[in-house]
């Protein structure tokens, strides 16, 4: 099975230790991941900003460079229901046939769930941590309790449980400048749930929605960090995250 | 309204009069957002009733078929719309009713205003209705020198307290009880002295008031849950009893209905009457269900009239993505599921049509061309809650999408936005010019960013830093790391 990693323009360019961490926990799993060089963004930015006709090149350059892999790991449910979801649509010459990206993309807690068969992957984390499921994993992929299975399987993790865990974050993209106030306030009452857990750390399987929380915890020093699943997946007592 | 949405209103588009000039959704919703008792009384509602719905449509096992069936009804009737009114058209005619057909918010309220004059009244009583809120029928009669009484009692304080409502469903929902009495005492021509704040004394000061309306009226005005095609059945559901005393009691009835209310026969019906109480009040069965067909001697109004609604629901149908829309049966469930919805409030949206629904209706019937109606489609984070609890499953997530590129080509220009977009697509369009914008935003790390962060960012990005951090951008990106080290060197990351 030839697997690409599809690491996503926001991680590529903001968030380097996420795809290290996958590259890392997918080779210790004994599975080799490539990293094609001509990829870059799925289009949704444009997309969801209704910059439609500016989206669809970045679709099909998306078709093209992963045409020739098996599977499509991606590190964010976001941009995986993206594909999944939109390309067929906006590139309608790959919809509906086996080429097309959109049945190869997996997010990363469904490739290791569905795919490789495993949710216990040797990981080592001794933090207490709460699991923020963002709204296009929840909703859109319905990766379901995939993450939740991962992370329960963690030696040494506390795990605790987010009150009212399925509220958006308030990101939402270009949402986040166009309606700032709303998405602030949508950010401050998941920032008081997150504090109230008494967790150390957040995670979650998107780091545009953790960069949102994480902003506001930052700011308002609430003495949280923000890791994506791939991160605390990785991690292991010899090379902790 | 500005000129250049004047000037898009061609033949086919909708108007809500009273809505005119609204607030662009952003500025609207600053002012919500910052207001602590609103947000309080919204987060209230909204939470309870939304676990309330949760457990009514837990108890049925075949809800997901409800659903689909319920989609697959609205979307046969909306493919075969024209067939379906002309037959509706022919039952209620048979059954004695007059239907009249209304392109717009203007023709509708000048037939309403006209049949209520040629009974010689000047007074009306109402039922609640969306329809008649959207061609904004009370200023008009008013105008015309007739005086609508809202009968609802969440209605009634809207009306009383000289307001607009803010949710499909509860109309008066940012009020709370000192609101509400202190609307009465001073509005309720004939309110009890010493009234208090007691949910009980309101509502019995309410009827009170209202009893007098119902014995008196001699014309009602309502609108239509639905309209069943085959049998010119017209239904109304309500939960106050308030409904059935409007359409029973006077002379004379008026309804006003959207052209997409029809349902082909009545056993379809089965579907919409358990899809819809459990989704808007979260009962297994609303209170009060009021059928009717045309008019018979002796028993209920005289006379009955049907006046049909265009107003932009036909270019609404029009658009292959966009037209789902129409299916919407007014519960309300995505409004109290909707996290800007919460925050925003009602009013923000501008239109009668609050919440999700809202945001894909208006801009739709009235078209993108006002500031109001171009924010709208972006007054939402695409969370995707009201796609899941919609009862006939209208993804509005993906309406909005679709909405968002009409306004970007239609509405108001944007030109910074344009070429910021122009932009962020020339660069991502090639990996060389990424990896060379990666480069450069590495370099620029230490001017902006102090530990890992940036605490402001100019121009348009400074509303994100106004309350949130950003992320400074890495020293190496991933691509950059990869090309030196092949992804098979450690670097103490």
């Amino acid at each position: 099975m030839r697997v690409a990693l599809f690491l996503t323009c926001v991680n590529d360019t903001l968030f380097p230790e996420t795809g290290k961490a996958t590259v890392r926990l997918l080779r210790r799993l004994g599975h080799d991941v490539e990293f094609p060089a001509g990829q870059t963004c799925c289009g949704q930015m444009h997309l969801n900003t209704g910059y439609r006709r500016q989206a669809v090149p970045l679709v099909t350059a998306f078709e093209e460079t992963f045409a020739p892999y098996d599977a499509i790991v991606t590190p964010s449910a976001s941009c995986a229901a993206m594909i999944r979801d939109w390309h067929p649509r906006l590139a309608p010459s790959s919809a509906g046939t086996a080429a097309s990206a959109g049945r190869r993309v997996h997010e990363l807690s469904e490739f290791l769930v569905d795919v490789l068969g495993v949710t216990d992957v040797g990981a080592y984390f001794p933090h207490r941590v709460t699991y923020h499921p963002t709204c296009h994993s929840l909703r859109t992929l319905r990766v379901g309790d995939r993450p939740l299975r991962l992370l329960g399987e963690v030696r040494g993790i506390d795990l605790r449980e987010l009150p009212d865990a399925d509220e958006c974050c308030g990101f939402g993209g270009t949402f986040a400048l166009k309606n700032s106030e709303v998405s602030a306030a949508m950010c401050a009452d998941k920032v008081t749930a997150v504090r109230g857990t008494g967790a150390e750390t957040l995670c979650a399987a998107d780091n545009s929605c953790l960069a949102h929380i994480g902003g506001a915890l930052t700011r308002t020093r609430a003495g949280v960090r923000t890791l994506h699943l791939a991160e605390i997946l990785a991690s292991t007592e010899q090379a902790p995250a | 309204m500005t000129g250049r949405a004047a000037r898009e209103d061609g033949p086919g588009r909708g108007a809500m009069p009273t809505y005119l000039g609204t607030p662009s959704f952003p500025d609207a919703a600053r002012r919500a957002v910052s207001d602590a008792r609103l947000r309080g009384n919204l987060a209230h509602a909204t939470t309870t009733i939304r676990a309330r719905r949760a457990e009514a449509v837990a108890e049925l096992d075949d809800w997901a078929e409800l659903r689909e069936a319920g989609r697959q009804i609205k979307d046969h009737v909306l493919e075969h719309l024209g067939h379906y009114l002309r037959l509706l058209e022919e039952k209620v005619t048979g059954a004695g009713g007059t239907v009249h057909w209304a392109r717009d918010a203007a023709e509708a309220d000048r037939i309403v205003a006209d049949l209520v004059k040629a009974t010689g009244e000047t007074e009306v009583v109402k039922v609640k209705s969306m329809a008649t809120q959207e061609i904004g029928l009370n200023e008009f009669l008013a105008e015309e020198g007739i005086t609508a009484y809202e009968t609802d009692l969440a209605e009634l304080i809207v009306q009383l307290g000289d307001d607009r409502p803010s949710h499909l469903l509860v109309p008066a929902v940012h009020r709370n009880r000192a609101d509400i009495r202190d609307i009465f005492l001073r509005a309720m021509e004939d309110v009890p002295a010493g009234l208090t704040d007691s949910p009980a004394e309101l509502a019995e000061a309410a009827r009170r008031h209202l009893r007098a309306k119902f014995l008196s009226a001699k014309v009602a005005v309502s609108g239509v849950n639905f309209a069943v095609a085959d049998t010119g059945t017209l239904v109304v559901v309500e939960s106050e009893g308030n409904g059935r005393m409007c359409l029973t009691l006077p002379e004379t009835l008026i309804s006003v209905m959207g052209i997409e209310k029809i349902v082909p026969s009545r056993r379809d019906l089965e579907v919409f009457l358990q899809l819809l109480p459990r989704s808007s009040t979260a009962e297994r069965m609303n209170p009060y269900t009021s059928m009717w067909t045309g008019v018979h001697p002796g028993d209920g109004p005289r006379n009955f009239h049907l006046v049909l609604l265009d107003n932009g629901r036909t270019a609404t149908l029009a658009d292959d993505v966009g037209r789902q829309a129409l299916r919407c049966i007014r519960c309300s469930a995505c409004l109290n599921v909707c996290p800007v919805y919460r925050r925003a409030g009602g009013h923000a949206y501008g239109s009668p049509y609050p919440g999700p629904i809202g945001a894909i209706l208006s801009p739709q019937m009235r078209g993108v061309g006002s500031e109001v109606d171009a924010s709208l489609p972006f007054a939402s984070s695409l969370c995707g809650a009201c796609y899941e609890v919609c009862p006939v499953a209208i993804d509005i997530p993906e309406v909005l999408v679709r909405l968002r590129a009409r306004v970007v080509e239609d509405g108001p220009r944007r030109p910074l936005e344009r070429v910021a977009m122009a932009a962020a697509g020339w660069t991502l369009r090639s990996p060389t010019r990424l990896a060379l914008a990666q480069r450069a935003a590495s370099s620029a790390r230490r001017v902006v960013a102090r530990g890992g962060r940036i605490r402001r960012l100019p121009g348009p990005l400074g509303a994100w830093t106004e309350t949130r951090d950003a992320p400074a951008p890495p020293s190496e990106s991933f691509r950059a790391w990869w090309a030196r080290t092949g992804g098979r060197e450690e670097d103490g990351g």
